[in-house]
């Protein structure tokens, strides 16, 4: 039997019936067309589907909808709600080229943004642990390591401004 | 790799949970992170028809220490808390590292502590090091509550002493005497991401610079994590010096029953649970005494 839950996505309000065998990212993408989240191995160990729950980043594969009533969900879609901004993960994965075919790249800003929020000035090593759940095949990782390096100092700049 | 189709609960009680999972017999499955269930699901290695989370059960989440008590761990305390929390990492720092050497960030932000031992994977990454502490397992049942010793609880590949319609409702790790120290190191092909090839976890109690105590357990080097005692009577007394744990390791060694899959050689795992040993005493010992 389908359950009705309510929960927010990237900000938004929505209420959706789902079948409890149903995972979040089948109904992120099916009920909700949030295509950017993907699925890859479907078993918690690629990270593709990462995104964040409460602040709090998951594999959305392994995660069940109907457990999700009243929780705070972000995918990529919410990274940049314009469309037309991109959030500074974004600018730094462009400019420092950390994306190749790109399938990836959403799981791994969505963990590098869960790590930065906790952690806003992390060492190397810091950045490849809060990225160790995300499998990239074609980068081979420096990039990706080298642009959430510089997403954190843009993200602490524009924290210093605001502040001050 | 869709998920087969069953019946989901959320009792808001430990009564409400027994009774449902009493209810439906074999074809009910406990669930609380649900990292290792779903994915069982997902193979299609079992189809539960109830799935009874644990998640809304008030209290279970508790992480909560006390000198006189030492620390407990409530059944759906997340492997992500336990690994960053403050009390833990001051009194028990290896059991802080093993939760964060388990699996990936994601994995640690839905599973937890509890589920790892429940799962009884000969691998668990936080067996070795709740085993060597002296960990106790909380359990509660139709029959009421009884307490049963962590090294009592595995029975098996996928297999734990819980009978029946019982619930493992937390754990209690006394708080280790001021002369000990534990460690844990494990390897596996993916640094600590994936499965662990070999784990190994010691709490070693100095009397000033003799080991006074030792406990040493192994994972994923048999059908559940072992205990080596012939390698603790090999350090019990002596002065940890290099030689003597090079051979407390070549002794536990000789105690571990690896097998060949695809994570290690049945061979390549007896030398590594070697030199894993000798370290990890090494570690515990100068953890010992520094405190």
């Amino acid at each position: 039997m389908k359950q009705v839950i309510t929960l927010s996505v990237n900000g938004d309000p929505y209420t959706v019936a789902v079948h409890p065998w149903q995972t979040l990212n089948e109904v992120l993408r099916e009920n909700l067309n949030l295509t950017g989240v993907k699925l890859g191995c479907g078993e918690g160990d690629c990270g593709a589907c990462t995104v964040l729950v409460d602040g709090r980043a998951v594999s959305s594969c392994l995660s069940l909808a109907v457990e999700m009533e009243g929780k705070e969900i972000l995918t990529v879609e919410g990274l940049a709600p314009s469309g037309e901004t991109l959030h500074p993960i974004q600018e730094a994965f462009i400019e420092k080229g950390a994306i190749q075919c790109g399938f990836c790249t959403c799981g791994m800003e969505m963990a590098a943004l869960h790590l930065l929020e906790k952690n806003p000035s992390p060492t190397e090593a810091e950045i490849r642990e809060g990225i160790a759940g995300n499998l990239c095949r074609c980068t081979g990782y420096a990039k990706i390591v080298e642009a959430i390096a510089a997403a954190a100092e843009k993200m602490r700049e524009s924290s210093e401004r605001k502040s001050s | 790799m869709r998920l087969s189709h069953f019946e989901y609960r959320v009792p808001k009680t430990l009564e409400e949970a027994i009774e449902l999972l009493e209810s439906g017999g074999p074809d009910a499955r406990l669930m609380a992170g649900g990292t290792d269930l779903l994915m069982k699901m997902k193979h299609g290695a079992i189809k539960p028809k109830l799935v009874i989370s644990l998640k809304k059960i008030d209290g279970l989440d508790t992480i909560a220490f006390s000198e006189k008590t030492g620390l407990t761990i409530g059944a759906t305390a997340l492997l992500a808390d336990v690994a960053s929390h403050p009390d833990i990492i001051k009194h028990y720092p290896a059991v802080a590292e093993a939760a964060r050497g388990t699996a990936n960030v994601q994995v640690r932000n839905m599973g937890t502590v509890v589920g790892n031992l429940c799962n009884a994977s000969p691998a668990a990454d936080n067996a070795p090091t709740l085993l060597a502490m002296g960990t106790t397992v909380h359990i509660q049942g139709a029959g009421g509550k009884r307490d049963l010793p962590l090294e009592q609880f595995f029975k098996g590949p996928g297999l734990t002493a819980l009978k029946g319609a019982e619930i493992v409702t937390a754990l209690t790790v006394p708080l280790p005497p001021l002369n000990a120290g534990a460690a844990y190191l494990s390897l596996s092909a993916r640094g600590k991401l994936d499965c662990t090839a070999v784990g190994v976890a010691a709490m070693v109690t100095m009397k000033k610079d003799v080991c006074d105590d030792l406990r040493l357990f192994i994972a994923a080097c048999g059908p559940t994590p072992l205990r080596a005692p012939g390698a603790e009577e090999i350090m019990r007394g002596k002065t940890p010096a290099d030689d003597l744990l090079e051979r407390a390791g070549e002794q536990a060694a000789g105690e571990a029953s690896p097998i060949n899959d695809l994570r290690a050689s049945a061979d390549y795992r007896t030398r590594v649970v070697a030199v894993l040993t000798s370290r990890v005493i090494k570690e515990a010992s100068k953890r010992a005494l520094k405190r």
